[in-house]
């Protein structure tokens, strides 16, 4: 643990030597930028992306619209701009939801081992070994007003988006908990843990504060990978009318007429999915460099060197 | 060998137990219950006709006590009728299931057909401009959104091109073979493409991990031609955890199909689920969410025993 600045600019530089890493980090900050500008040039616009105009439908590519508009007259890039900042947001913190449940997981699971470690993994293989997308449809699908949730939440603008980020990480743990629970089970035995234990820290204090720590880095992978796909199950919930409601949008839910408009407006099919496409792309090339630049013993074994 | 397979065995069957509950808790909670939807059509019943409605069909019960009820009904194949089909729930499955395993089967052979030389040839010349090459398309395969691939590919061969229908079946009462296929093409090609990915680079890396062990060295001290190398010594070791991929792949097809069948109107059991959970039709939700959790958990316990059966040193366990 000695000198862990040397060891953290390291890190960085075999991160940022890698190509596909610094094209990942331009993508995904033009478009985390596109999407928190949107508000600005709603505003220098006039107009935002809810704004119907029936006397523009379809309306090609101009000075006013950018992109063209969509079926009932709304601009079309600043549609792609507003669904960006709900497919983003949703990507993350249902990322980072679903991380966080699946460390405390392995955390309890790898510490206190025995009978909860074999319930908790047990229960980590039954996830595993279920249907997810229907499942997930069933999930978005039920009526929260029968799980008791009261109307004031069920009922709100931004509901659907917690509903997701809930669905998200209810199914999502499995992945991070179990690389946790490895983790602490190859630290448990170690000195510093056993000293943590002579000087008296409790479990939690054990856990969040020695053990937590050392397995930052494969929860930091294993969470850029996670945007990704959390991102492609928000699209495809929103694109079959189950997850992001109107008059929000996100890119999924941009797509939920397109099959319909494919002969009139091809170019609205196009647009959405390619940002998801391209978002998606980038998360898990990152990812992958992370992991590469967390073990580049593993790389070199890899590439055949 | 036997008590490893009594006991994945067990774990599978209470898995299903459970998650038959799971369904059932969770189809009660959808919007809008049989009485509900009595009510909606006759506005004139009074919330009095309403509870007797309930107490007469046992709605008020607990849910426990309803689920069991169900059990004891389903496991006499008592399962209710549909909604939206106005027939048996299990008559309308089955017809539904021959679509789906026709679907998959055909994308699984595909699929493994392309990504086990794909993923030697990549594994072999690992490091190289062509390795890199099938790095980036796989990436590209592993992220696309499946409903996206599909609206692209019909728009391009359904509507720019003409080659191909974007129906997933054909409307002619009683099609030829050729087709039947012609309408296979593009949710085939849809869920070939979203899958290939991951199967190339699981290839690939088993084949990685496979050239780098002693025997492998040894093949090639003694003399052995590389090609015999590569394809009998490293492939047979890459195939065994490939294996259980597909296996796995089994299952997750049944979901991933979902998406494609809906896109492309083919009467499968992933349409047949989205429907029924949008339409209301609780019986026939239920029985194909069972149907199809079982059968995912299933695949997986059959990938669990081949590893078994083709590795000896689990076998010995």
């Amino acid at each position: 643990m000695s000198a862990p600045g040397i060891r953290r600019r390291d890190f960085a530089a075999r991160l940022w030597r890698r190509p596909g890493a610094r094209a990942a980090v331009l993508v995904l900050a033009l478009l985390a930028g596109g999407a928190l500008a949107a508000p600005v040039l709603a505003g220098l616009m006039g107009r935002d992306a809810e704004t119907v105009d029936l006397l523009a439908r379809l309306a090609p590519p101009s000075l006013a619209h950018p992109l063209g508009t969509d079926e009932l007259g709304r601009d079309t890039l600043l549609r792609l701009l507003y669904g960006g900042r709900v497919s983003l947001l949703v990507g993350l913190v249902g990322a980072v939801a679903a991380a966080t449940l699946g460390t405390l997981i392995g955390l309890v699971a790898g510490y206190f081992g025995g009978r909860v470690d074999a319930l908790l993994m047990r229960l980590c293989d039954g996830f595993l070994a279920l249907p997810l997308l229907p499942l997930l449809i069933v999930l978005a699908a039920i009526d929260p007003a029968k799980l008791g949730v009261p109307q004031s939440l069920a009922g709100g603008d931004d509901a659907s988006i917690y509903r997701i980020v809930a669905l998200v990480a209810l199914v999502g743990w499995t992945g991070v908990s179990r690389l946790v629970r490895a983790t602490v089970l190859s630290l448990r035995e170690r000195d510093f843990v056993t000293a943590a234990v002579s000087i008296g820290a409790g479990p939690w204090r054990i856990m969040l504060r020695h053990l937590l720590p050392n397995a930052l880095s494969p929860i930091l992978v294993a969470t850029t990978l996670a945007v990704g796909s959390v991102i492609l199950v928000e699209s495809v919930l929103s694109f079959l009318g189950l997850g992001i409601q109107p008059p929000m949008a996100s890119w999924g839910s941009m797509l939920t007429n397109a099959q319909e408009l494919i002969t009139t407006a091809p170019e609205l099919a196009v647009y959405p999915g390619l940002l998801i496409f391209a978002t998606v792309v980038a998360c898990n090339v990152l990812g992958d460099a992370l992991q590469e630049a967390i073990d580049p013993q593993q790389q070199a074994r890899e590439s055949g060197a | 060998m036997s008590r490893f397979l009594v006991h994945r065995f067990l774990q599978a069957a209470a898995l299903v137990a459970i998650m038959s509950f799971a369904c059932y808790a969770l189809i009660g909670l959808m919007p809008g219950d049989p009485i509900d939807l009595l009510l909606s059509s006759d506005p004139r019943l009074t919330p009095e006709d309403v509870a007797r409605l309930k107490a007469l069909h046992g709605l008020d019960r607990p849910l426990v006590e309803r689920y069991l009820a169900w059990l004891e009904k389903a496991v006499h194949g008592e399962f209710g009728y549909s909604r939206l089909y106005a027939q048996p729930a299990a008559g309308v499955l089955w017809p539904r299931l021959v679509n789906t395993a026709a679907l998959m089967g055909t994308t699984l052979v595909l699929a493994a057909g392309l990504a086990l030389p794909i993923g030697v040839a990549a594994a072999a010349r690992a490091g190289t401009r062509f390795d890199r090459i099938v790095n980036a398309l796989c990436f590209a395969g592993i992220s696309v959104p499946t409903f996206w691939l599909a609206l692209i590919l019909i728009l391009v061969f359904a509507v720019s091109l003409g080659w191909l229908p974007a129906a997933g079946i054909p409307m002619a009462r009683d099609p030829g073979v050729v087709d039947r296929l012609r309408h296979l093409v593009l949710p085939v090609a849809t869920l070939a493409l979203a899958t290939l990915g991951g199967h190339v680079r699981y290839v690939r890396a088993a084949m990685v991990e496979a050239l780098h062990q002693d025997f492998i060295r040894t093949a090639h001290a003694k003399g052995l031609a590389p090609r015999r190398v590569l394809w009998r010594h490293a492939l047979r070791n890459a195939l065994l955890p490939y294996v259980t991929v597909l296996a796995l792949d089994c299952g997750t097809l049944v979901s991933g199909a979902l998406v494609t069948e809906t896109m492309f109107g083919y009467p499968g059991m992933g349409k047949l689920i989205f429907d029924a959970v949008m339409g209301n039709d609780y019986n026939l939700a239920l029985l194909a969410l069972l149907l199809v959790t079982a059968l995912t958990v299933a695949c997986n316990l059959a990938a669990d025993l081949v590893y078994a059966a083709l590795d000896p040193r689990i076998r010995q366990r």
